[in-house]
């Protein structure tokens, strides 16, 4: 009996805790029910945005970049597609082992190995680097084969830019390279950042710098599934990049060729501008360099060998070279003196060969003195007394006033980056920069384009660009129109005038006619025989140091860094001037000598296509059939030949 | 032969036959349907994954089948047995065992690697069961201390190996059996109290990955390309399964390798990405009916062993069940616990097999009287 009544009230015992167990059954499923309500539809909106957002990655397609052509169609810069080895340093923990590695296989250079360092410290950390670059077929057939070896390291197929002329017009064409984390920031701060999304390279110098926004296009993107792991499933949609605009400068590239040979090996800089336009047909820097260096990344030797060269072939000398322009200003000093009165056309001094004042003499080059001397006649035979003199009574502020319109020691706005201003003196100026006052035994040599005046040959040149326009002054530029890659549309940039200067025609005319008899009679004469048009022109040389009281000047006796810089501005024809040009050969010695007789020879191709004797006419690039241009692609999309697949996260 | 004899075998056989119990057999039956249409699913990369499951899926079916033809006498035979080849199993490992990822679980036979935790999830609650039958009609204090004894025997030697995971899941197991046969309430809340106040204590015994798991479940984002990252997939999974599912092999987040493990400890996240939540609640609706029915054949068990092994083994697959389907949700932490008939994986299948055998085998062999 007790044993059926303990067995029954142990069943029901059991029964209750069954039934307990059955309810905390029911609450935890209740649990995992709240749970699937709150993911499944409270949160349901959230979870399937995750979901497409994992399973769905933008791939950039990045656009090809514009190509550059001169005034008359020459293609300056293109895109060349080209095979490039590359490593991802994120997936690569012992690079240097990989590179020994990889160098059994194709060649690597020491400075490729030096390059790609050196690319490696200024790269963002997901993407790869080049280590070598424009491979050959067969070195791709070889890479190709062993990559399983390799993982992190990828073969390319890349476009390249290319400069197929070298070193001509390399200023203003400028480079692309590898963009720079402070490329990147900068990007960012003009909001431009995602149009760089699977981009390379950006704009560095010259036009491909300042024009960068226009060649670079827009980018385009396909919507792709992915796995886990990185991998592309399949596309699903496509938004083609909009390829870069072309350019088609203002630069004749033969002429600009031409006055580069001019140079031969000598240092200085020109600057030729078609004065009714602004249109810039010719902006020369010597020495220079090759563009192409630098697009693949510079290895850091042949930089340090190009940034401590003595002669600074990197530096842009038309933009940053300020030099004091010697006679070549007086045709400017004569006009101010005219407009603000203190000479007029028929005014005479005598000129004996210096100007005292004070105590202190200043010398005229020529010792004995010009004698009589009017206007005309001080520009002709270059007379410093002359200068001196009217520099003086004018003063400096004044000289000062006169000459910013014309655009000295100004920004002339042409479409490069980096130009600088130069020096423009006045009181204002000098108290601010040497906390000093202006000391009137100062101001002479200004007149005669020394002392502190310190412009760029572009200045010099848009200021006889603007004499040559009879005051108008048009804004400098050197490219001349853009180009819609699809349409061929061009889009022209400038002109229109910027402002006219108030002047008396009258009295332009004289100074005008008067730089024309330099040429006849005047200093220029030598280099000007038998020109077939009239030309105007002005010789200059340019002090480098200053020869004391007594002394006198012996180009053979000062060493070459310390002669004289030779400078010569010019326009032609006198009537409707197609080209006004400004010209400094650093050390060159007296005007006439070195600067004038290249300034004869450029403007005898320009007007009449005739070239120096001594030239060989295959030097200079030749003209395409404009047929010809338009079978460069257009929209080459860079592939990825062989690529490992990603790890998962 | 006699006529008699002729309908006597066939009824013998019939009887070895047929011995199913209906309601288990249907629910099972939907179980595997649905483990099917999942496995297609989640195993579409794999290789041979397909074919290997429904293999498994026959082999836990025969032996549900042989289960349930065990008579109970033949069960509480084996049970003590059974525990103590368990431990030996256990102490080997602890002497010879393999050491695979951080920890020494396999014995290695020459011919077949096992792993004797596993053993121990059935044999544990035998043993206990068997237990309490033979101390059957007074339960006292000094039995349960006995019982507590002999589960954490086996439990110390899992839990050094270390495997957390398996230790619970036995723990479970053995609790079940001492909860059902009648450890007091006050007990046990003064045991839930004690645990809960050296929690802190707790928390320093675990292994730093241990206590990341646990981490993990409270905030994955804090590291979602790693430790976190189970956790975030397969929540980002069930939750864009919205109601109705993405549609059977539409799963995104499984078909482009967002979830790992989604053949094993996950697939539970691939059946409610596809079938939303709708399917969830079949899914746990089927899970609810084995459930019940099991904790009816436990209260109809013919003595106090095949009760108490009946409740353990139906509360067991209720802890599989529950653990799986949280750790796949995010609101519990990640352990190695595999979905009842849905995840892949020979060994879980085969003691689910084996235990729903002897629910069908104590089903049968009812009360004589009722009460």
């Amino acid at each position: 009996m007790v044993e059926v009544r303990n067995t029954e009230r142990e069943l029901h015992r059991l029964r209750v805790r069954l039934a307990v167990a059955l309810l905390v059954v029911l609450g935890c499923f209740g649990v995992l029910g709240a749970r699937f309500w709150w993911l499944q539809i409270y949160r349901y909106a959230d979870f399937r945005a995750q979901a497409e957002d994992n399973r769905i990655a933008l791939v950039p397609a990045p656009p090809s970049r514009g190509l550059i052509f001169d005034r008359n169609g020459v293609l300056l810069a293109e895109n060349v597609s080209a095979y490039t080895l590359e490593l991802r340093p994120m997936r690569n923990a012992r690079l240097e082992e990989t590179i020994d590695a990889l160098s059994q296989i194709v060649e690597i250079t020491p400075r490729d190995r030096r390059r790609f360092r050196r690319l490696l410290q200024d790269s963002r950390r997901s993407e790869s680097v080049p280590l070598k670059v424009k491979l050959t077929d067969d070195e791709v057939a070889r890479l190709a084969v062993q990559r399983f070896r390799f993982p992190g390291v990828e073969i390319r197929a890349r476009l390249f830019r290319s400069y197929p002329l070298g070193d001509t017009a390399a200023h203003v064409l400028g480079y692309i390279g590898r963009i720079s984390m402070d490329d990147l920031a900068r990007l960012d701060d003009q909001n431009r950042l995602a149009q760089y999304a699977g981009s390379t390279h950006i704009g560095k110098v010259g036009v491909e710098q300042s024009y960068e926004e226009v060649l670079h296009g827009r980018v385009g993107a396909d919507e792709v599934e992915v796995s886990a792991g990185g991998r592309v499933v399949r596309t699903l949609s496509r938004t083609p990049p909009v390829p870069g605009s072309n350019l088609v400068l203002s630069i004749d590239i033969r002429l600009q060729k031409l006055a580069e040979e001019l140079f031969g090996d000598r240092r200085g800089a020109l600057v030729a501008i078609e004065p009714s336009t602004g249109d810039v047909l010719a902006l020369v820097s010597r020495p220079g360099y090759d563009p192409n260096l630098f697009v693949d990344g510079i290895d850091p030797q042949t930089w340090q060998s190009l940034n401590e060269h003595p002669d600074h072939p990197l530096l842009n000398r038309p933009l940053r070279g300020a030099y004091p322009p010697g006679s070549t200003y007086k045709p400017f000093m004569a006009l101010a003196a005219l407009t603000t009165g203190a000479r007029t056309p028929s005014d005479t001094i005598s000129d004996p060969g210096y100007f005292m004042l004070g105590t202190h003499r200043f010398r005229d080059s020529k010792p004995a003195g010009h004698g009589t001397v009017d206007l005309r006649k001080s520009i002709v035979v270059s007379s410093d007394t002359y200068y001196y003199k009217v520099a003086y009574e004018m003063g400096v502020d004044r000289i000062h006033d006169f000459m910013k319109p014309w655009g000295f020691g100004q920004l002339t706005g042409i479409d490069l980056e980096n130009e600088t201003t130069g020096i423009l003196p006045s009181k204002e100026w000098k108290l601010r920069r040497y906390k000093q006052k202006w000391y009137p035994g100062e101001t002479p040599s200004i007149g005669i384009g020394q002392g502190y005046n310190a412009f760029t040959i572009l200045q010099l040149a848009h200021a006889t660009a603007t004499l040559a326009n009879d005051g108008v002054v048009m804004k400098p530029h050197v490219v001349q129109s853009i180009e819609d890659p699809v349409t061929h549309e061009r889009k022209r940039t400038v002109p229109k005038e910027s402002y006219r200067i108030p002047i008396e025609p009258a009295h332009l005319h004289l100074v005008q006619e008067a730089m024309a008899e330099v040429n006849r009679v005047g200093t220029g004469r030598h280099a000007f025989a038998g020109a077939q048009y009239v030309a105007a022109g002005k010789t200059g040389t340019a002090q480098v140091i200053g020869i004391r009281q007594n002394e006198r000047y012996d180009a053979r006796r000062v060493s070459e860094r310390h002669r004289d810089h030779s400078l010569f501005i010019a326009f032609a024809p006198l009537e409707a001037p197609r080209i006004a040009v400004a010209v400094i050969v650093e050390n060159g010695g007296f005007g006439a000598q070195a600067a004038a007789p290249i300034v004869r020879k450029v403007i005898d191709y320009h007007l009449l296509g005739k070239l120096p004797e001594d030239m060989d006419e295959e030097l200079l690039p030749g003209i395409v059939d404009e047929a010809e241009l338009r079978d460069i692609p257009e929209d080459i999309e860079a592939q990825t030949i062989a690529v490992p697949e990603a790890a998962r996260p | 032969m006699t006529l008699h004899d002729r309908v006597s075998l066939w009824r013998r056989v019939r009887r070895h036959v047929f011995v199913f119990d209906p309601v288990l057999t249907i629910a099972l039956a939907m179980l595997v349907a649905l483990s099917f249409v999942t496995m297609q699913s989640a195993a579409l990369d794999y290789d041979g994954r397909m074919a290997d499951h429904a293999r498994n899926l026959f082999i836990a079916f025969v032996a549900m089948w042989i289960a349930a033809n065990l008579p109970l006498q033949w069960m509480q035979r084996i049970a003590l047995p059974a525990w103590i080849v368990g431990v030996a199993l256990l102490v080997a490992v602890a002497l010879f065992g393999d050491v695979a990822k951080g920890a020494r679980r396999w014995l290695d036979l020459g011919f077949t690697r096992i792993q004797p935790s596993e053993l121990m999830k059935i044999a544990m609650p035998m043993m206990l069961a068997w237990w309490f039958q033979k101390r059957e009609g007074a339960h006292g204090w000094a039995d349960f201390v006995v019982a507590g004894v002999l589960l954490a025997v086996p439990l110390a030697l899992i839990v050094r190996q270390p495997d957390l995971g398996t230790a619970i899941l036995v723990f479970a197991a053995g609790f079940y059996v001492i909860y059902l046969a009648g450890l007091g309430w006050k007990v046990m809340l003064g045991g839930l109290v004690a645990v809960l106040a050296s929690m802190p204590v707790l928390w320093s015994l675990l292994h730093e990955y241990q206590r990341q798991r646990v981490l993990m479940m409270f905030d994955p984002s804090s590291d979602p390309l790693g430790r976190g990252f189970h956790v975030i997939q397969s929540t980002i999974a069930v939750g864009s399964g919205g109601v109705w599912g993405k549609g059977w092999m539409h799963g995104t987040q499984a078909h482009l390798e967002f979830i790992p493990e989604r053949t094993t400890d996950f697939v539970f996240a691939v059946f409610s990405e596809e079938f939303g939540l709708v399917g969830n609640l079949v899914l746990l609706g089927i899970y609810l009916l084995i459930i019940s029915r099991g904790l009816v054949i436990a209260a109809g068990g013919a003595n106090v062993f095949a009760r108490l092994l009946a409740g353990a083994i139906t509360l067991i697959l209720f802890t599989y069940a529950f653990v799986n389907i949280g750790m796949v949700s995010g609101i519990l932490p990640v352990v190695g616990v595999p979905l009842p008939m849905m995840s892949y994986g020979g060994t879980a299948m085969l003691t689910l097999g084996i235990g729903m055998g002897f629910l069908m085998s104590i089903a049968r062999q009812r009360r004589l009287v009722q009460t």
